[in-house]
This record gives structure tokens, C-alpha cells and sequence, in this order.
């Protein structure tokens, strides 16, 4: 068969909503955008948990610090789920373990910014994983299987982060003038690269059909991004809070808000390393990565002569 | 049809070309611990439904892994791991030849027999 009629087949299988799986033909392109945004998406759950990791230790009552544990671990989990998906690709862990530390494969940007205050971990919850849901969400039907399983399974758990993160800021919010000033402030630093966690506007990207023929992605970066900043802006009412742009506001006729002008230049300078912690964060992965290399030899090693022990005896 | 390469650039998929990168490469592992497909009890009384798969140096460690990836919201009651290399899949090119004689074979099933309404719960 030539490869049109292979490549026929395969869009007429997306077209009727059937899912490819590891062993069905695909073709080449669609396999590498699968491993690069898995890959990446794996990426960004275990850089992601660096910013919290940050607050374990100086959470203010132990039942905060046993919350933002189980949140980390979560994070650790979906890593590997995703990583497991990308492998079903023919993309080895150590390759794309590898392909983070050198900085050829990228991770949320939005893990590039500091966790400075304890609000953070309340902002993060709610509007960093606010806005992953909504990405991920869209993906629990992405055409390719295993990540589509990894999706729902990770939608699962997510949900108790961002309804953790509102409320750690619900607390600030009806706290103290410093807690309150806390809140907000908090709010003010996430709230952009929240924003950018989307993506440029679909007017600045080409090609853009691919993804979306394929089912890869079923929702556009703006259209996302709008549900976002529309969700938000009554949620925030309830905090008593403001976002931190006096362009939002209500526009009748979309039936959506309308908003400020994202700073591109800061979200490209960001994506190329230059944001405040690009190379903490790597520094971070490959120092755990490095030293844990003794651990995994020693394991592998304890593993073998075990197995040499069960056959002589 | 011809492919082109996708520049556009949502979350979790930001294209190499504007990502910068070093030259920095992690140290051989000398050793890669095996990959393992995990299979998850969730009731006494249900199968085993395969869960996802991970990296463990041998068999316990891979239960003990999938007891804290799996099972962190009580999802189940019995774990079995197996190394993914002992696993045989049918291939989907002969998925016609495999499956295709079960469609025609209508009768198989009950709602094939048409039965007077006289006879309840047959």
C-alpha cells in the first residue's frame, strides 16, 4: 500500500473518533509532535514541582505541609505517566531525561518564576493549575491512546490542586491586612504568566492546522485562554481581590471579558532561558539527576545478584 | 499530502529552534532499569485492569512503585507487575484477518432470537 492511502486511512481513523495506539501506523510527523509536546508535558509536571518543594518545609500548619506533599507527589506521578506515554513513541527515558538537562526540550515557563511567599502556593494552585486543567482537560481527548489515558488520569487528581490553591488564598484573603496584602500581591505576579501558560496568539502562529486536524489539540490557544481569563475574573469576586490589568472588563456583546495586551518580549525572554530561575531549576534536575546515578546502579546491581542467588538455589 | 512541521506553540510544546539549549550532557547511566507494565486490582471481586507502566530494578521494586504511582487514592487492592519485554501483542495490521470473521456470526448473541413477549427474562 502506498504511503497516501496509509496516511488516508490514518485521518479517516481521527476522523471517526477512534484513538490510534502505540503499534498502529502513523505518520512520522505525527509521532514527533506527540513526543515533543508529551515530553514536554512530562517536562513540566516534574520542573513543576520545584516551586512548590520550595514551601514543604515552611508551611504554616502541618495539615498545609502534608497538603502540599500529596500535591508534589501527584506532580512526581503525572511526570511519569506522561513520561510513559511519550516512551510508548520509541523515545527512551534517558533520552528525553537527557534532552531537559541540556535544555533542547522545554517545560512550562511558568515554573520559571519564583515562589516567594506563601500566597504563592495558593496562586499557583489555583491559577497555574487553573490553567492547566483547562489544557488538560481539552486533552483527555487527544487522539493518540496512551496519552489520552494519562490525561484522565491526571484530570483526576488535579482537580483537588487548584480547589486546594483557592482556598489556601480564600484563608489569606479574610486574614490579616498582611495576609490580605499577601493575597494580592501573589495574585499580581502570577497572574501574566498565567496568561502566557496559553501560548502566543493564534494570530502569530502558522501553521497551526496540523494539530488540530489530527486531534492533537481541539481548542485553540486564544479560545482557551479567553474560557481562562473569563472563569477567573468572577472567581477572583469571591476573594475580593483584583487581577492586575484595568483593561479587564465585561463585554456585552462577546458575552466574554475583554483584557490588557500580554507582554510578549517577557514571555520569548523567558521560553530562551533569560527568566529568573531558568537556570536554578535546571541546575535543580541535574544535580537530583546526577546524584541519584549511584542509587540507580546500586539498585540494578542488588537486582542482579538476586537473580543470580533465586537460580543457584 | 504533505506534512508540515507544526510551529504552533501551545502549552507544553514549545518548538526547539526558539528554546535556546546547551551542550550539556547527562553521564551514561551505565545501567537503565527495566520497563514494567503495572495491573491493578481495585476491588476484591473485580480483574486486574492494566493501570500504565514504569521503570524498577526488579519486581518488588516495581509493586512498591506502583503502590505510590497508582494507588495514592485507594484505587486498589492487588497489584501485579510483569516486565514489558514478556508481553505479546497481536499486531493491528492483522486485525481484520483476527476479528473480522466474529461480524457476521450475528447469531452469537441473544438479541438475535426474536421471542413472544409471553416469555419474560429469557
Amino acid at each position: 500500500m502506498p504511503v497516501q492511502d496509509f496516511e488516508q486511512l490514518f485521518q479517516q481513523k481521527i476522523d471517526a473518533e477512534d484513538k490510534i495506539e502505540p503499534k498502529d501506523w502513523m505518520p512520522d510527523a505525527y509521532r514527533k509532535t506527540n513526543i515533543r509536546q508529551i515530553s514536554q508535558h512530562a517536562h513540566s509536571e516534574i520542573v513543576g514541582m520545584l516551586p512548590e518543594g520550595n514551601w514543604i518545609s515552611r508551611a504554616p500548619s502541618l495539615k498545609r505541609k502534608a497538603i502540599l506533599i500529596a500535591k508534589v507527589q501527584d506532580e512526581a506521578g503525572h511526570g511519569l505517566y506522561l513520561y510513559s506515554a511519550a516512551e510508548t513513541l520509541g523515545m527512551s527515558r534517558e533520552e528525553m531525561i537527557n534532552d531537559l538537562h541540556s535544555g533542547k526540550a522545554k517545560y512550562s515557563s511558568i515554573f520559571n518564576y519564583p515562589s516567594l511567599t506563601w500566597a504563592d502556593m495558593g496562586a499557583i494552585g489555583w491559577l497555574v493549575d487553573g490553567a492547566a486543567i483547562l489544557n488538560q482537560v481539552m486533552l483527555c481527548r487527544t487522539s493518540y491512546g496512551p496519552y489520552a489515558r494519562a490525561m484522565v488520569r491526571i484530570c483526576k487528581e488535579e482537580s483537588f490542586h487548584q480547589r486546594q490553591g483557592f482556598e489556601t488564598l480564600l484563608v489569606l484573603s479574610r486574614g490579616t491586612d498582611e495576609q490580605k496584602a499577601m493575597c494580592q500581591d501573589s495574585i499580581n505576579r502570577w497572574w501574566w504568566p498565567s496568561l502566557m501558560m496559553f501560548g502566543p496568539k493564534d494570530s502569530e502562529s502558522t501553521n497551526s492546522d496540523q494539530s488540530m486536524k489530527w486531534k492533537i489539540k481541539r481548542k485553540t490557544n486564544d479560545e482557551l485562554r479567553q474560557n481562562f481569563i473569563d472563569m477567573i475574573a468572577e472567581q477572583i469576586k469571591v476573594l475580593g481581590m483584583t487581577l492586575p490589568d484595568d483593561k479587564l472588563k465585561w463585554n456585552e456583546e462577546r458575552k466574554h471579558y475583554d483584557f490588557g495586551e500580554i507582554d510578549w518580549d517577557e514571555f520569548w525572554s523567558v521560553v530562551k532561558g533569560n527568566g529568573p530561575c531558568n537556570k536554578q531549576r535546571l541546575a535543580a534536575r541535574r544535580k537530583a539527576h546526577e546524584e541519584g546515578q549511584w542509587v540507580r546502579e546500586a539498585a540494578m546491581a542488588f537486582a542482579e545478584k538476586r537473580k543470580l542467588k533465586t537460580k543457584a538455589a | 499530502m504533505t506534512h508540515t512541521f507544526i510551529k504552533k506553540l501551545y502549552y507544553g510544546d514549545i518548538p526547539e529552534e526558539k528554546g535556546g539549549g546547551s551542550n550539556y550532557q547527562t553521564k551514561d547511566d551505565s545501567t537503565t532499569w527495566p520497563l514494567w507494565e503495572v495491573f491493578i486490582r481495585s476491588k476484591q471481586g473485580l480483574d486486574h485492569k492494566h493501570a500504565g507502566s514504569l521503570h524498577a530494578a526488579d519486581a518488588q521494586m516495581a509493586i512498591e512503585n506502583a503502590r505510590d504511582v497508582y494507588t495514592r487514592r485507594m484505587e486498589g487492592v492487588s497489584i501485579w507487575v510483569v516486565e514489558s519485554k514478556y508481553i505479546n501483542a497481536s499486531n493491528p495490521e492483522e486485525a481484520g484477518e483476527l476479528y473480522e470473521p466474529a461480524i457476521d456470526k450475528i447469531y452469537r448473541h441473544p438479541t438475535f432470537y426474536q421471542l413472544p413477549d409471553e416469555v419474560n427474562h429469557m
